[in-house]
């Protein structure tokens, strides 16, 4: 039998199926557009027709705009597209993220699983192996030196984090992405409602954005109010500065060092951490400056990533983003077909 | 060593100096003598002699983790540390406590009692014992040793270990800090800590205790013990990055001095016990009496009791300059002494100061004063061709006179001005407001950006260790490595230039990637000499980035005949064209960068 051409494979605007004729989180406007999150760099704005998993309807409404033309499809329901049947299936990276599953007339299956984790989330579905001939996997921590604590005892650390401060008189910011880590980390300190010092979190205007599209779909999250807000419940201290002693504040990793930073006070007052994967390297988190660094990520670790091949059982995996030379060369030396999947963004950011 | 990882863990938790200070203070109330001492050791950046080869502990690391070679160096390459790569990589184990909460906070809801050091808890003099043995093991019964501590600690505590055996703590604390942190602890000036901590720290329960003891006690007398150095600040640039003398006042207010490039060092000569002491100290607390006996020789001909700062050099008696900082570099680290080197590369200590005459302290006099004692006691014992020298007075009455003997730095072989007030007193550290150095422009270069690989310590895994070409013959056309260099750009052009290497990596070999010769860069640096240690068969000194120039595209870069001009004397010293064609075949690649380098 003669090698089939890939189902999926990259052009110039992105992960292209031809037999579908549509693309797989297009860097360009493309016609048809299968979107895995509603990160920045996966769904962009300006093709023709979307579909996204049924769970992250709201997220890519607010992403790609009123008027985008978006199909929602549920979890594990197959539609057609060309003369590829396609379906969308938990990835756990963040609400409604989708790994895409393609079958060929022929049935050959690949899955393109985007961004993914395996770490407990409660604020998506957990990632769910499907199995295939040929996996298209992330690799952004592909070295086995990421290994990820559990997230509950980071996030009983963070907890800490906050008390001790408070108790000190300090103000807390934790930095985390505005989409996904924000909500997670609220979705955990709600479970921990009963340790906080405070009933609520302050958070940056660009986070709060996206909070309703996690009501809508049913998520309980710690109460926020917006720093930009003004609030008769914080009353302005001495220096007619508004008081946030004893408070955390979210905020995106770009507010660090920002004029925004000045209405918490002297430097001195306050305790700035970020929340990332990439915490896990002593000379990350110093180079930022954070105070802390907090270990929890949407990405799978090199374990989940390794662990996460293996029950795939596919004969053929395409590694992209970050590490992704490691991951095939070590797949390839556990005896499978194993090679990078070239884009011309080698994605590396801190954003994990 | 639970208290230590705690204590490394706080400091490491933390932006903020005065957090810091009070968490080494209270680690030096609490800790017995014994380890306090190691802990001061280790903290002012000290490290055990090498106790296991690295290839070693990387090996046992590797078969511990279950890894290959190579993915060990990938790791090693991202993490930017050894000892945090093989803790990170070692088979999971325990998460670690929370360092026990710091002794201002009584979070009794918070509870855990992780301070009690538990029966395995091991104190940190104790492991540096465990540790000292190593160095006299066969490496079988070495990998025992510690593959079982890495069993049995917990990850911090494995981390701490691993540097311990690997070198430099890093944490972030400098010198000065941990001082001040004594001085807090035990109510002290922390100039007089400074001093006493001058002169080689001995990591024992007595040094420890005779560093904290109260004022004025026996303990301040010691024969051989240097003063801590005051250094000059730069000076304040104007908005057209000039320095802006004018700001210092007038010029006749200061003693202006050529700004040698060598070692900055003390020489003392004290009467005591068994014939007194005589000890030249560098500036990086080294013992060099060993190493510059020509100096050291002319020290003890000197009549009389004495400390005087200066600068070592070696010198170039028939062309009256110092020669370059590479000459005086084959003699560092040489305690056995050649006639040939003597020779070649003579030292030379041009004093700047005298700190001490006869056993009185005269650091609180004024400069003129001291420089007056100065030249008196070494001008009554003039020879030719000295191995101690008084450093030549450069007279001017204005800035602008100044400025002109300034712009003749460079040919004297020396790096600028040094600017001190002469009503100064001799302070300690790097005090502003008395001592400035007004340093030359350095040279520059315009090269075009040909490789980078991931920088180690707070740079881990960004790109960050770049390597530089210039043309060979004309532009277009080959372009041969001349320098690597690591600073001079922020933050923000550190992250663009980051992304867009990744983007545009023509070729991998390992962690190094050759990129598209796009991006110009202006490299100063503050001399050029010939060398083989890149293509271009030159090696710069200081090379940083001065200006990330996206006005020029390649062809504007430098060709190495421009670079040429450069070179001192385009006569002997000058390497031929062959010589360059060779060294090229023999670096395919950019030099690999070791891993001792601090960002």
């Amino acid at each position: 039998m003669p090698a089939s051409p890939d189902l999926l494979r990259v052009d110039d605007l992105g992960l292209r199926c031809e037999l579908g004729s549509f693309h797989v989180d297009p860097w360009r406007p493309v016609e048809h557009a299968v979107i895995t999150h509603a990160h920045a760099d996966h769904a962009r704005p300006g093709s023709g027709r979307y579909w996204c998993a049924e769970a992250g309807l709201g997220l890519a409404r607010r992403r790609l705009g009123a008027k985008a033309e978006i199909t929602p499809i549920p979890y594990g329901q197959p539609f057609d597209l060309g003369s590829v049947r396609v379906s969308l299936h938990p990835a756990g990276h963040v609400l409604g993220s989708a790994q895409v599953r393609v079958e060929s007339p022929a049935g050959e299956v690949w899955v393109a699983a985007g961004d993914y984790k395996r770490a407990h989330d409660p604020t998506c579905a957990p990632f769910e192996p499907i199995p295939c001939d040929a996996f298209i996997t992330e690799a952004t921590f592909a070295l086995p030196v990421y290994r990820f604590p559990e997230p509950g005892i980071v996030m009983d650390e963070i907890v800490r984090w906050w008390r001790e401060n408070a108790e000190r008189g300090r103000v807390c910011v934790l930095f985390c992405y505005a989409l996904g880590k924000a909500q997670r980390l609220l979705a955990e300190l709600h479970a921990r409602r009963e340790q906080l010092p405070q009933a609520f979190a302050w958070v940056h205007g660009s986070t709060n954005l996206l909070n309703p599209a996690y009501a809508e779909g049913g998520i309980d999250l710690l109460p926020t109010r917006r720093v930009s807000d003004r609030d008769a419940n914080n009353p302005k201290d001495a220096h007619g500065k508004r008081d946030y002693t004893g408070h955390l504040v979210l905020a995106p990793p770009s507010a660090a060092g920002s004029t925004w930073m000045r209405r918490f006070g002297p430097a001195s007052r306050v305790d700035t951490a970020f929340a990332s994967g990439w915490m896990h390297i002593r000379g990350v988190r110093r180079r930022r400056g954070y105070d802390r660094g907090f270990v929890i990520s949407d990405h799978a670790d090199w374990a989940d990533l390794v662990r996460t091949i293996e029950e795939i059982g596919c004969r053929r995996v395409l590694a992209t983003h970050g590490s992704s030379r490691t991951l095939a060369r070590y797949l390839r030396e556990q005896g499978l077909d194993a090679s990078e999947l070239e884009t011309p963004y080698e994605t590396e950011g801190e954003d994990g | 060593m639970r208290r230590f990882a705690d204590l490394f863990e706080r400091l490491d938790r933390t932006t903020s100096t005065n957090a810091r200070l009070d968490a080494m203070a209270a680690y030096f109330r609490e800790t017995p003598p014994e380890d306090a001492a190691w802990g001061v050791y280790f903290l002012i950046g000290e490290k055990l002699k090498r106790l296991v080869k690295s290839a070693d502990l990387r090996r046992w690391a590797m078969r511990e983790a279950g890894i290959e070679e190579w993915l060990f160096r990938e790791c090693r390459a991202s993490v930017g540390d050894m000892a945090e790569t093989i803790a990170l990589l070692l088979p999971e184990r325990a998460h670690d406590p929370e360092p026990s909460p710091e002794p201002v906070l009584l979070l009794e809801t918070l509870g855990e009692d992780a301070d009690a050091p538990s029966e395995r808890d091991l104190s940190l003099s104790r492991w540096v014992e465990r540790l000292s043995v190593l160095r006299h093991l066969e490496p079988r019964e070495q990998e025992r040793r510690v593959v079982s501590w890495w069993r049995e600690l917990s990850a911090r505590e494995v981390f701490i270990l691993n540097k311990l055996m690997t070198g430099a703590l890093r944490v972030g604390v400098s010198r000065t800090l941990v001082v001040r942190a004594l001085a807090r602890a035990f109510n002290i000036e922390k100039e007089r800590v400074a001093h006493r901590l001058m002169g080689g720290f001995e990591p024992t329960p007595d040094a420890f205790c005779r560093l904290i003891a109260p004022e004025g006690s026996a303990e301040d007398r010691n024969v051989s013990r240097p003063y801590p150095f005051f250094l000059a600040s730069p000076i304040a640039a104007t908005s057209d990055q000039e320095a802006d003398v004018e700001s210092l006042g007038d010029a006749r207010e200061y003693l202006a001095e050529w700004k040698w490039d060598g070692i900055r060092a003390q020489l003392i000569k004290r009467a005591g016990e068994a014939g007194g002491s005589l000890t030249l100290w560098s500036r990086g607390d080294e013992d060099l009496t060993l190493r510059f006996p020509e100096v050291t020789a002319a020290a003890a001909r000197t009549p009389g009791a004495f400390v005087l700062d200066g600068e070592l050099v070696a010198y170039d008696h028939d062309a009256q300059r110092p020669h370059p900082f590479g000459v005086l570099q084959t003699r560092i680290g040489r305690t056995n002494v050649h006639e040939r080197a003597l020779r070649e590369a003579p030292g030379v200590f041009i004093a700047y100061d005298v700190l001490e005459l006869d056993a009185a302290d005269l650091r609180s006099r004024a400069l003129v004063e001291r420089r007056r004692l100065l030249e008196d006691l070494l001008h009554a014992h003039a020879g030719d061709r000295r191995a101690i020298t008084v450093s030549e007075c450069v007279v001017a009455t204005s800035w602008e006179a100044l400025r002109e003997r300034r712009a003749s730095s460079r040919s004297r072989g020396v790096e600028g001005l040094m600017l001190k007030r002469l009503d100064s007193p001799y302070r300690v550290g790097r005090v502003r407001g008395d001592w400035w150095k007004w340093k030359v422009e350095p040279l520059t270069i315009d090269a075009v950006l040909t490789y980078a690989q991931p920088g180690s310590g707070r740079r881990a895994n960004l790109l960050t260790d770049y390597t530089f070409s210039v043309w060979r013959n004309e532009p277009g056309g080959e372009l041969v490595t001349i320098t690597k260099a690591y600073s001079g750009l922020n933050a923000k052009e550190i992250e663009t230039l980051d992304k867009w290497i990744r983007q545009h990596t023509l070729e991998r070999f390992g962690p190094v990637r050759r990129v598209e010769p796009t991006h110009v860069f202006e490299i100063g640096f503050e001399a050029i000499g010939v060398s083989d240690r890149h293509k271009a068969g030159l090696a710069l000194r200081f090379p940083r980035m001065l200006r990330w120039r996206t006005d020029k595209n390649p062809h504007d870069a430098d060709t190495l005949a421009s670079v040429l001009e450069l070179l001192p004397s385009r006569g002997a010293d000058a390497p031929p064209a062959q010589t360059v064609q060779e060294a090229d075949a023999l670096h395919p690649l950019p030099e690999k960068t070791e891993d001792s380098r601090t960002l």
